[in-house]
């Protein structure tokens, strides 16, 4: 079988990113996954058993002080020793803010050329051992569906978050895992990280990009404290909070909820839009979504020519009802 | 914030992008991204990183600022805008053979023309609103064997090469986080950045005066790039429909919960 190599990412506090998951499935669905990550220490027991249920049959840790103090160079070197120890098929890697910048440095290093943003990796043809490989990609929220693959080198793809599952076996105990140690040497330049700060306190509320139920807040609301409106739906219905940019601009919510063109492509099941116009930005980072709803007092409004669903009226009394109506139905 | 007699060169990338607001669209034939459909602008987050830069000159009017464009003929229109906004010249590169290039080739050409810039900063936005890939900056850095300072959304910069730095407030995946790097280097920042300012009629009259350099790939030493990402296929994606649409007529609360609940939507 061929090597797969899959970046593993860690965060500051040393846990698995949880990118790696489907990383590494689909890293097993195309030959035998490597495991790479760059650390500051060699990683502990738990860890390396971790990625062994996640489906890696090797960890190749490169361990050097530069790790988690420098920017990207020390992932960028790991993977480029991993390419030289393993002589991959492909390299996959998330397209994190990190992950594209180390994928893209590699690229260049190693002579290989890059496919971002993939939703999909498949052998061509199927199943074919040293078949080629090829990405597919949804470009321009959606619009499109693309396929690409990569000719006279080496392909390194980045994968969307969220848009690939794991391996099937998950949980089960693992045969071993073999781990193979390299020394960083800091050998690509990067930017000191001088100090490290966590995202805005974790909620018990789903993440934003792999959520099945997205309730998105606009304008329309009004206010910073209407916005609670938004909050309690997504709560009621343990969905995850989304916004538009005129929401984020006018500070009725962090710019982390910002869905859309600049802001975070989302394709849930449900997605209710709640005074929010539709403007073409807008649509291009939800309009994958399996059903939209959506409620905005103007019935002229574009959203309405993407909704399932739509309510012309006012967000304050439709959305209390309905959750009204909602909890009835619960009891 | 500048220190006084070491004048900072800044090169600060920019495209032309179809605009937004408008359907965009691929050619039937290659896949390629089709530039004709819509009205092409200078992408907004390029206008923002030369924001960044005509601030540093605003501290310090010794400082430099180039703009770098590779494209067709229209992007001598997002040079001039450049140009008027307050940069003080442009270089254009200018070449047939370059019609769809790959991140890869175009990253090793905007690399070959920069080397003979000696800049101290390169700034770029994070990620064009065409391709969204957000790989190009990065690897113009390993090309040039620069540290990349990527996804700022606060910068500060400090002197000139040699005794200067970059430093400034990085969003990552798993928090936010606050990074430097000595000088030269690569720098790209996220759109929480200034907004750019208008051109005004002054800009607008100074900028034609502005050279403009056009190079064409013979007078660049391009970095070979053998492997290459091919399109292999493409579709559009059926326009979404629009469904139900009911007035709010007092029931619409109620008449949506049923929707959800008879398609096992909660």
């Amino acid at each position: 079988m061929v090597n797969i190599l899959a970046l593993i990412e860690l965060t500051h506090a040393g846990e698995i990113a949880p990118s790696a998951r489907g990383l590494l499935g689909a890293a097993a669905s195309l030959g035998t996954p490597v495991a790479v990550v760059a650390a500051n220490a060699e990683v502990d027991a738990v860890t390396s058993a971790r990625l062994g249920q996640l489906g890696a049959a090797v960890v190749y840790q490169g361990v050097g002080p530069a790790a988690g103090a420098v920017l990207t160079g020390p992932a960028v070197e790991a993977l480029e020793a991993g390419v030289a120890a393993y002589q991959p098929a492909v390299v996959l890697v998330s397209n994190s803010v990190d992950g594209r910048e180390v994928a893209a440095r590699l690229s260049v290093r190693v002579g290989g050329a890059l496919l971002v943003d993939a939703v999909s990796v498949r052998l061509d043809p199927a199943g074919m051992e040293n078949g080629r490989i090829v990405a597919g990609h949804s470009i321009f929220g959606g619009a499109y569906d693309v396929e690409s693959t990569v000719e006279g080198g080496l392909p390194i793809i980045t994968i969307r978050q969220g848009a690939l599952d794991g391996v099937s076996n998950d949980n089960e105990t693992s045969g071993a895992v073999e781990l193979v140690t390299t020394a960083l040497t800091g050998s690509v330049p990067g930017a000191t990280i001088t100090a490290v700060s966590d995202a805005p306190a974790t909620t018990s509320r789903p993440e934003l990009r792999t959520a099945k139920t997205v309730v998105s807040g606009g304008r329309g609301l009004g206010s910073k404290e209407n916005f609670v409106l938004v909050e309690q739906l997504a709560d009621a219905l343990g969905a995850a909070i989304g916004a538009s940019r005129a929401a984020v601009d006018a500070g009725y919510v962090d710019q982390h909820a910002q869905v859309g063109q600049t802001g975070v492509s989302v394709s849930p099941q449900l997605y209710i839009a709640l005074g929010i116009s539709g403007a073409i930005q807008h649509r291009a980072g939800m309009q994958t979504a399996k059903t939209i709803v959506a409620i905005n007092k103007d019935g002229d409004s574009p959203i309405f020519e993407v909704a399932d669903f739509g309510i012309v009226g006012d967000v304050f009394t439709v959305v209390p009802q309905l959750m009204e109506a909602l909890a009835a139905r619960a009891d | 914030m500048i220190m006084k007699g070491q004048s900072m060169k800044i090169v600060v990338l920019i495209k032309q992008v179809p605009d937004t607001a408008e359907e965009r669209t691929l050619v039937p034939a290659t896949g390629w991204l089709d530039r004709d459909a819509a009205d092409n602008v200078v992408d907004e987050i390029n206008e923002r990183a030369l924001e960044v830069a005509l601030r540093v000159k605003d501290a310090d009017k010794s400082t430099e600022v180039v703009v770098l464009a590779m494209g067709p003929d229209e992007a001598t229109k997002a040079i001039r805008k450049a140009l008027s906004m307050g940069a003080d010249s442009g270089i254009h590169v200018l070449d047939g053979g370059l019609a769809g290039s790959d991140a890869a080739r175009t990253a090793a050409v905007l690399a070959a023309a920069l080397r003979g810039t000696s800049a101290d900063v390169i700034l770029a936005g994070n990620e064009s609103t065409d391709g969204r890939g957000g790989v190009v900056p990065a690897m113009i850095a390993e090309h040039l064997g620069l540290p990349l300072v990527g996804g700022l959304n606060a910068v500060e910069l400090v002197g000139a090469a040699g005794s200067g730095k970059v430093s400034g407030e990085r969003s990552g995946d798993s928090g936010s986080l606050q990074v430097t790097a000595a000088l030269p280097a690569v720098v790209t920042v996220t759109e929480r950045t200034a907004e750019a300012r208008f051109p005004n009629f002054k800009g607008i009259l100074t900028a034609k005066r502005k050279p403009v350099a056009t190079l064409t790939l013979a007078d660049l030493d391009v970095a070979v790039t053998v492997a290459h990402a091919v399109v292999v296929s493409h579709s559009e994606r059926p326009a979404r429909e629009a469904g139900r649409k009911i007035e709010g007529d007092g029931t619409a609360g109620t008449q949506l919960a049923s929707y959800l609940i008879e398609n096992h939507l909660v």
